[in-house]
């Protein structure tokens, strides 16, 4: 049995359909990663998910409860880490993971012992006497995701947990999260981050206008929809384009830049840099970037 | 808008209503400042500086000093500010700046119990206000016991209805300046006409029925007549003005506000 089970889900405002018609199913154990440009529907469809934004139509199950009748119950077994921050400012850092313990009609002493952990799992501990104005943007995030984890949820709901945050704090809660997911903690995340859903989802759907465009695992999808490598071409010549038109292969022009995403194989790569031009041409892997582009285009969003 | 469905409120209302009071506990010795000093301020400008001119006012049979007149009308208006103070300016912050409610609402809460635990936090303001006011005041020797007694429960009710009243411009204004607008139309002729500063048999006889629309007039009206032990039959017909206005106030407020907040 699936922990979350999306059907048809839809929400319109007004003309805008912000989710319109998604469906899919995070297994025990996994993480799911909802991809998409800003205001492709991700934050909708997470605030949906927690009964925050009622919805249109469609199916909602959690843990094989139906949402309209097991909201609270829902709302119990799982952490919820909000894309803004929403720590109170009134309390201390300590008082924040206890105060919201009291939500969930935790008992005070199972409370603080769980505030304790939590503060040392995330490396919070030196700073738990202090205001939450002191903190980071950094430090607040990871306090915002041990306050997710406070109920010891069984499914953590993550709305774009590293945006915004420096390499290093974005490496620290990647390093936290795969230790989570490692004691079987089931994550839903979304991101616009590659790298972070390279790295950390089992699974993935990327969304756009409130659809799925694809879903699958990040390796599989790259290679299926982008092929094995790319070749980046910098400030092409005649000569770079004569060349790649007498080739079957699919070209992307950048104008500035040509990407040629190539299946297998180098032989086209080393024929170019040999016979053609060698300067400002790379190889590299395809990753997902590639394959995200390709899909929501390359257009300015908002 | 949709009325609020009683199934949906439990006693999770009253986390609310704790994270709120914890808070207030960290900073209790400047919460209890302005009611224990307001009281004597105004005591010593109306009772020292005013009283002299004013003389003695005949109020419900009864001839009484100027300053024992506006003793009880100090603490109804402290009731009406603390309540309609916290449930419009703080709450708002909560809301909208702290994101607080977005916080609570990922918990096993839901929206109708977080509003009603901050009305009923407001109220708990309203009551500790006039309670340590309504001490000043009684070692000034103005107020009757037991009577004076019934002026908590009354602190209650009454702060349950500027609660409600605060919580619905809440729900309906646009932005934190906004609130400037019921306070001038609404909280500050209140102040004023509402028998609190002078007999409302002063006014024009149109102003004096549009006063007895105002709850604060009632409020007024309960608050020195239990304080001062002045009892009278109409004071039930207040009573049962702030009653029949709690009743509607609430839910109404609850709805608006998941109207703004559930979208």
């Amino acid at each position: 049995m699936p922990i979350l089970h999306v059907e048809s889900l839809r929400k319109a405002y007004g003309s805008l359909n912000a989710v319109d018609g998604i469906s899919f199913a995070v297994q025990p154990g996994e993480c799911f990663g909802l991809l998409g440009p800003n205001g492709a529907g991700k934050t909708t469809t997470i605030r949906m998910l927690y009964g925050y934004t009622p919805r249109d139509s469609g199916r909602l199950e959690l843990f094989g409860l139906d949402i309209d009748r097991h909201l609270r119950e829902i709302k119990r077994r799982t952490g919820i880490c909000q894309q803004e921050d929403s720590l109170d400012p009134d309390l201390s850092v300590r008082d924040n993971l206890i105060g919201y313990a009291r939500y969930f009609s935790i008992p005070r002493r199972e409370a603080q012992q769980s505030a304790d952990q939590l503060l040392e799992f995330f490396a919070l501990q030196g700073r738990a006497k202090d205001k939450i104005m002191t903190l980071s943007g950094g430090l607040k995030r990871r306090l915002m995701l041990a306050r997710a984890l406070v109920n010891q949820p069984e499914f953590l709901i993550l709305d774009e947990p590293t945006t915004g945050l420096d390499p290093q704090s974005r490496q620290l809660l990647w390093q936290k999260l795969a230790e989570l997911k490692g004691r079987g903690l089931t994550i839903l995340l979304t991101t616009h981050y590659m790298e972070e859903a390279e790295r950390l989802c089992d699974r993935l759907v990327i969304v756009d206008h409130g659809r799925i465009l694809v879903e699958g695992q990040p390796r599989a999808l790259v290679r299926e929809h982008v092929g094995h490598t790319v070749l980046e071409i910098a400030d092409p010549d005649a000569a770079v384009r004569d060349f790649l038109s007498s080739k079957s292969c699919r070209v992307e022009d950048l104008d500035r830049r040509l990407l040629v995403y190539l299946d297998d194989g180098d032989e086209l790569f080393l024929q170019l840099t040999r016979e053609v031009r060698a300067e400002g041409c790379t190889l590299r892997p395809a990753s997902l970037e590639d394959l995200f582009l390709k899909l929501t285009g390359r257009e300015l969003r908002e | 808008m949709k009325w609020p469905d009683p199934s949906q409120i439990s006693a999770r209302a009253l986390r609310v209503w704790q994270r709120n009071f914890s808070i207030y506990k960290q900073n209790w010795k400047i919460s209890f400042v302005p009611p224990l000093l307001e009281p004597l301020l105004y005591i010593l400008a109306f009772g020292v500086g005013l009283a002299v001119m004013v003389g003695e006012i005949s109020y419900g049979g009864e001839q009484l000093s100027y300053t024992r007149f506006i003793a009880p009308a100090l603490v109804s208006v402290a009731i009406m500010y603390n309540a309609f103070f916290e449930t419009t300016y703080n709450s708002f912050v909560r809301m909208y700046y702290q994101k607080t409610f977005d916080a609570l609402l990922a918990t096993p809460l839901n929206i109708e119990e977080v509003i009603l635990g901050e009305m009923l936090w407001a109220a708990t303001k309203s009551m500790i206000a006039a309670t340590l006011m309504s001490v000043v005041v009684s070692l000034c020797g103005f107020f009757e016991f037991p009577g004076a007694l019934l002026v908590i429960p009354l602190a209650a009710l009454g702060g349950l209805l500027f609660a409600g009243l605060g919580m619905i411009c809440t729900a309906l204004v646009p932005g934190i300046e906004t609130f400037n607008l019921p306070i001038f139309l609404g909280i500050t002729p209140m102040f004023l006409f509402s028998g609190t500063f002078f007999p409302l048999q002063n006014l024009p006889g149109w102003a004096q029925q549009l006063a007895q629309l105002l709850p604060l007039t009632h409020l007024v009206k309960l608050v020195r007549g239990c304080s001062l032990q002045l009892w009278s039959g109409d004071l039930w017909l207040s009573l049962l003005y702030l009653l029949v206005g709690v009743l509607l106030l609430l839910p109404l407020a609850i709805a608006l506000m998941v109207r703004r907040i559930v979208v």
